[in-house]
Parts: C-alpha cells; structure tokens; sequence
C-alpha cells in the first residue's frame, strides 16, 4: 500500500526530509515505523514517539489504509 | 473565534487581553511563557518552535474546551508561537477569563500545564557555544 509519512523535530533531522511517500507492506504504524527506523537509522524507541494518522492522534496498531497519511511525533516540548 | 492559535509573528498580549472583555467577568489570569537565556545549565542564544499545525491547533482547542468545562470561567485563549525567536520573546500567551478568581487561577494553570505535555510542538534550542538541540523531555 502507499502511504504519506510525516517526520517532526529530531526525526526529521534524522530522516533528512519532513514528509515521503513510500509503498509497503506494513499494515500498521508500529510495523511502518520500524521499516522507517531502519531506513533512516533513528534511534528513537516507538515507545516514546506518538502517531497520528490523517491528522488524529491515534494507536500504533491501528490497521492503515492505502493513501494513509502517518505522521511520527517525539516527545513534545513546546511552551 | 479561534481559541488555540500558532502564530508565525510576535505575540501581542494587550490585544490578546482586549479579546477577553467582558461585563460579567470579575478575573483575568494570564500566562506569558518567555525565553531564557539558560536551560540546563547551558547558555541558550535563540530557540525555534516547530509545530504539527493541523493536530496541534485541534488539540489546543480540545484543551480550552476542557478547561471552560472544568473550570467555572467565561473565556480562555491561547496563542504559542512557531519559527525563530530571541531571549526575552514571548513564546506562549495563556489569558482567562472568570467571574471569580479562583477558577481562572485554576484554568490557566490546566491550560498551560496540558498544552506542554500534549500539543505537538517542538522547541530547538540554539546554545551560546554554537551547537543546537530539539528538546525531547522524559528520556
């Protein structure tokens, strides 16, 4: 399936780009974040990272449809 | 109006103040978070906030919504900002509006404590030495 994935703050620095369009066989953001982890060397447990999926909040074993949007959030820090 | 709002220019508290008029309101507590020039013990020169625009204005709003229904207030807005900024510059912007004080002491606490730990947005520090970092709390 194709997916639009979005990276925030150290992930982005780390992945190099804010946004990719990629096709996998992930079904879920955990599965995904692993093929992006890998991809793009992140060092970041999931476990602190957030998901949202087409702009909500939303669970990591969330099933994904074709032309999600996935967005990868670290531990925020405004204010 | 827009409750929760990111904002790329300097935030204008005596405009933001005029918003929360009103005959009925006895209490006006506000927040001004601001930039330091030391965070951890290291000399910090400028930081930028970067945001998730879409989800952190929906989730600002939630959080103003919580807080008028929590609390007994009559308005409560939020302003942060996004992009570069110098010491001294106003980085969030908290007002409250109540009939009594202590809601609105109350409100505004809940307001800035939750957009902290919840609203996707992100601060990089820019240190005195040269280097910058994105603050990621809770190793």
């Amino acid at each position: 399936m194709n997916y639009t994935l979005l990276y925030f703050a150290s992930l982005r620095d780390a992945a190099g780009c804010a946004q990719e369009g990629v096709a996998s066989e992930a079904r879920d953001p955990r599965a995904l974040y692993a093929e992006a982890a890998a991809r793009h060397a992140f060092k970041m447990p999931l476990e602190r990272v957030r998901v949202a999926v087409n702009g909500a909040f939303a669970d990591v074993d969330r099933p994904l449809r074709d032309d999600d949007e996935i967005a990868f959030l670290p531990p925020v820090s405004g204010g | 109006m827009k409750t929760f709002s990111l904002s790329e220019a300097a935030i204008d508290p005596v405009a933001l103040l005029r918003k929360l008029e009103n005959r009925g309101i006895g209490a006006v507590v506000t927040f001004e978070g601001r930039v330091r020039d030391r965070n951890e013990g290291r000399a910090v020169r400028g930081l930028a906030y970067e945001a998730y625009a879409e989800l952190a204005e929906v989730e600002g709003a939630r959080i103003l919504d919580e807080a008028r229904s929590r609390f007994d207030t009559t308005q409560a807005l939020c302003v942060h900002r996004v992009g570069d900024l110098v010491l001294g510059e106003l980085a969030v912007w908290v007002g409250v509006s109540a009939a009594h004080r202590d809601a609105a002491f109350a409100a505004c606490r809940y307001v800035i404590d939750e957009v902290k730990a919840r609203v996707p947005i992100w601060k990089r520090e820019h240190y005195v030495q040269g280097e910058a970092e994105w603050l990621h709390p809770g190793t």
